[in-house]
């Protein structure tokens, strides 16, 4: 899926990283807890969050993913945008909850991560 | 073969904020070095959960990463309050954050499981109240 049909489906907004909207990403995992989603450690490409703070975007970073997206109209501070703009990792905030982003984008075919 | 290049970092422990600097540039580093995205991936999440459980619970420390030709080793050190109990520590999902640091995404009992996790060694050596070293190492195959 590209992260351009993400931003379709959830009716998000580009916060940064217009440049990359056709990057395609092929698994995602949601989570309000940064450990949890470092448990993961392959293939993940989109991170699903309603916290807010710069160590999202560094777990993002160090997990190599290419997008964020923020849920429940969330949005990051103006470090959060420069770290992930330095870093090339897309932006992205939907007015949809949790739930209701991850099983969209399931639905349509983005695969959670598997568990190693 | 006993050379190595040393990258040395201080773990400021006072702002959760910029915690990960060192990780972050750790990544760069080793990039340029042209090792493997994998073996990159599992050194840099390793020593940013290392590094934010300094911030959390020790208020930092030192990090060095040493780069062998045949692994990677990286010593944290802190002098914090020590583990009391390593076994204890070690389970998934134990963790003594408070609650503030679980507002941050942090604190779920998987800090230390995760480094344990993407490493080929990782030893503790932990004194109450004195400090803790973790070194942890990555074998390049």
């Amino acid at each position: 899926m590209k992260i351009s049909t993400i931003v379709e489906l959830l009716d998000a907004d580009v916060l940064t990283g217009v440049d990359h909207l056709e990057t395609d990403v092929h698994s995602a995992c949601g989570s309000d807890m940064m450990s949890d989603v470092l448990a993961y450690v392959k293939d993940q490409a989109v991170l699903l969050t309603g916290l807010v703070n710069s160590q999202v975007i560094r777990t993002a970073e160090m997990m190599d993913m290419v997008c964020v997206v923020f849920v429940r109209a969330k949005r990051p501070t103006l470090e959060m945008i420069d770290i992930a703009q330095e870093s090339g990792i897309v932006l992205l905030s939907s007015e949809k909850r949790m739930y209701d982003a991850c099983g969209t984008l399931y639905a349509n075919g983005l695969n959670g991560a598997r568990h190693e | 073969m006993s050379e190595f290049l040393n990258f040395h970092y201080d773990v400021d422990g006072d702002n959760f904020v910029s915690a990960g600097q060192a990780s972050v540039q750790v990544k760069k580093n080793l990039r340029q070095l042209g090792l493997p995205t994998e073996v990159i991936r599992r050194v840099s999440i390793a020593m940013y959960e290392g590094e934010i459980n300094m911030v959390i619970h020790a208020n930092g420390g030192t990090a060095d990463v040493d780069v062998y030709e045949d692994r990677i080793v990286i010593r944290l050190a802190d002098k914090g309050p020590g583990i009391k109990d390593v076994a204890l520590a070690m389970q998934e999902g134990f963790s003594t954050a408070n609650e503030n640091v679980r507002s941050l995404g942090f604190g779920a009992g998987m800090g230390l499981p995760n480094m344990k996790r993407y490493t080929d060694d990782m030893q503790i050596d932990t004194v109450v109240d004195v400090g803790t070293t973790i070194t942890m190492t990555i074998r390049l195959a």
